[in-house]
């Protein structure tokens, strides 16, 4: 579990994330959604500790994870994995080198041990055929994808995705939210993920976490974000043209009932 | 600008401290250093060996037009020579000439990882970022450059023989005995210390100002340029210092 308390990060005196209070549970996918700008990112790196916040804290289970010493915020570290917003592969390994990367430091497996594990990962993501592919060499959705598979090669108890189907197609997009999914609830996983794709929400978010202008403005699951009366939330949710039809056709109530 | 060196010298400082830790996984380590081994040192080979041919010539062409007297031993053309490409040529201006070559190189390299949150990718992997890519770097270069040295010295001696072969300008023979005349080993020596502390000087800047860059693509560009000026000005202040103490 993850429990984030007053969490703030200011760039040049102006807060990018205000006041965030948040629970992320294991063996759920929390969804973090918000427009471009909104801080998701932010929010995401200051809860890793890739940026350090001026306020708050953040409890990894009951350990304060922001304030530990280097060498104890390592050990945390490597239980968890992250799928960065532009994959972040590293240019100098293939496809396969970067997902066996994690392994080789931190993993007692063998040599074939880990050659089976970063087979298996890529095959989780669909790319089995791609391995000795350079990150230069593969297309934006195929990376984030690659990014994924090393993202989950240690079998993490933490895992954080920052928009980890933008610039996919919607069926590996699909695909990709099932194979999150899957694992979350299969390894108990706390998965938060960050994004602003509104099948995602619906196809996993059993929690949802909104956030417009760097604050927490609506907290819920898939279940009742249509039927949410926060007009910024509606906002976000019905911009699209697709989307107010629908809302028009099935009134105010649930319109998923087929 | 006093406080602002200072706190720069400092972040330099608190950078090494990182990258002199140990190493996660020594395997890695090692196979790291060999990789950076030919990228920084092997690569920079053909360079050095063309550079060094070129002025060990033109250093005996000048030296010879400078000694008309009849009284000064034409031997002596070769051991001017040989001491200009040792004391000098051989250490602090080829490690200029690394500066450019694998400063810009090793800045831009971590620069771009640095951007592209490569860097970030690592350290959340719970690994010690500095120590995996820098350390390797300097290792390499500060243990390896000196060879550089060597093989420019000896290639620089073989520029000034070629010359003379080629324009007959003065006897090969008297080229031979002034290149071993009054041979001074211990400037070998220093001219090999002066090539290890200007290459950690060259890796270590240039790795800080690239593992620090920010601001997209213009970034790692300033960080390239920012690296090779202070490394060189680095550079020159240590020649003077060494040189005040070794010889
Ligand atoms: N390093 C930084 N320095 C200064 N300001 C920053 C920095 N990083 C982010 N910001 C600011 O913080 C705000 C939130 O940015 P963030 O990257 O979290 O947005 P986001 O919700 O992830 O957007 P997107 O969906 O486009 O990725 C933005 O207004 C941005 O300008
Ligand atoms: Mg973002």
């Amino acid at each position: 579990m993850i429990t984030v308390r007053h969490l703030s990060k200011y760039f040049d005196g102006r807060p990018a994330v205000k006041d965030i209070s948040v629970e992320y549970m294991p063996g759920q996918c929390s969804l973090v959604i918000g427009a471009s700008g909104s801080g998701k990112t932010v929010l995401l790196k200051s809860i890793v500790g890739l940026l350090e916040p001026e306020e708050g804290e953040v409890l990894f289970d009951t350990t304060v994870f922001n304030r530990l010493p280097a060498a104890e915020k390592k050990k945390i570290h490597c239980r968890m994995g992250m799928l960065f917003q532009g994959s972040a592969l590293f240019d100098f390994a293939t496809a396969r080198e970067n997902v066996r990367f994690p392994l080789d430091f931190f993993s007692q497996m063998s040599r074939e041990e880990k050659a089976d594990r970063v087979e298996f990962c890529l095959r989780r993501v669909g790319l089995e055929n791609i391995g000795d592919k350079y990150p230069s060499e593969l297309s934006g959705g195929m990376q984030k994808r690659v990014g994924i598979a090393r993202a989950i090669a240690l079998n993490p108890q933490y895992l954080f995705c920052d928009e980890p189907n933008s610039g996919l197609d919607p069926q590996t997009s699909v695909m990709i939210d099932r194979l999150i999914q899957e694992i979350t609830a299969e390894y108990n996983i706390t998965t938060v993920i960050n994004t602003h794709d509104m099948n995602s929400v619906m196809e996993i978010g059993d929690k949802v976490v909104f956030i417009y202008k760097g604050e927490k403005c609506w907290e819920g699951s898939r279940d009742n974000i249509l039927t949410s009366d926060n007009r910024n939330l509606e906002e976000f949710i019905f911009a699209s043209r697709m989307a107010r039809e629908l809302k028009l056709r099935y009134g105010n109530g649930s319109p998923s009932q087929d | 600008m006093i406080k602002n060196f200072l706190y720069e010298t400092g972040r330099y400082l608190l950078f090494l401290r990182r990258v002199f830790s140990r190493p996660e996984k020594w395997r890695l380590s090692v196979r790291q250093f060999f990789v950076e081994t030919e990228k920084l040192v092997i690569n920079s080979i053909p360079l050095i060996a063309l550079i060094s041919v070129f002025i060990g010539a033109v250093l005996v062409i000048q030296t010879s037009n400078n000694m008309t007297s009849p009284f000064l031993p034409k031997m002596y053309i070769g051991y001017m020579t040989r001491e200009s490409l040792i004391l000098e040529f051989c250490s602090t201006m080829v490690c200029l000439i690394l500066a450019g070559k694998i400063g810009s190189n090793i800045s831009s390299e971590l620069g771009t990882m640095r951007i592209t949150e490569q860097i970030d990718a690592m350290e959340m992997m719970g690994i010690n970022s500095a120590n995996f890519l820098v350390l390797p770097k300097i290792l390499a270069t500060t243990i390896l450059n000196p060879l550089l040295t060597l093989m420019s010295f000896i290639v620089g001696l073989l520029g000034g023989y070629l010359i003379i072969v080629l324009t007959g300008m003065i006897k090969v023979s008297d080229y031979l005995t002034g290149i071993q005349f009054a041979f001074n080993g211990y400037y070998i020596t220093y001219s090999l210390i002066k090539t290890a502390v200007f290459s950690f000087i060259i890796s270590s800047i240039s790795a800080f100002y690239g593992y620090c860059a920010t601001g997209g693509s213009l970034g790692v560009g300033r960080s390239a340029t920012k690296a090779i000026v202070v490394a060189s000005a680095l550079i020159l202040t240590f020649n003077l210092i060494l040189t005040r103490i070794m010889l």
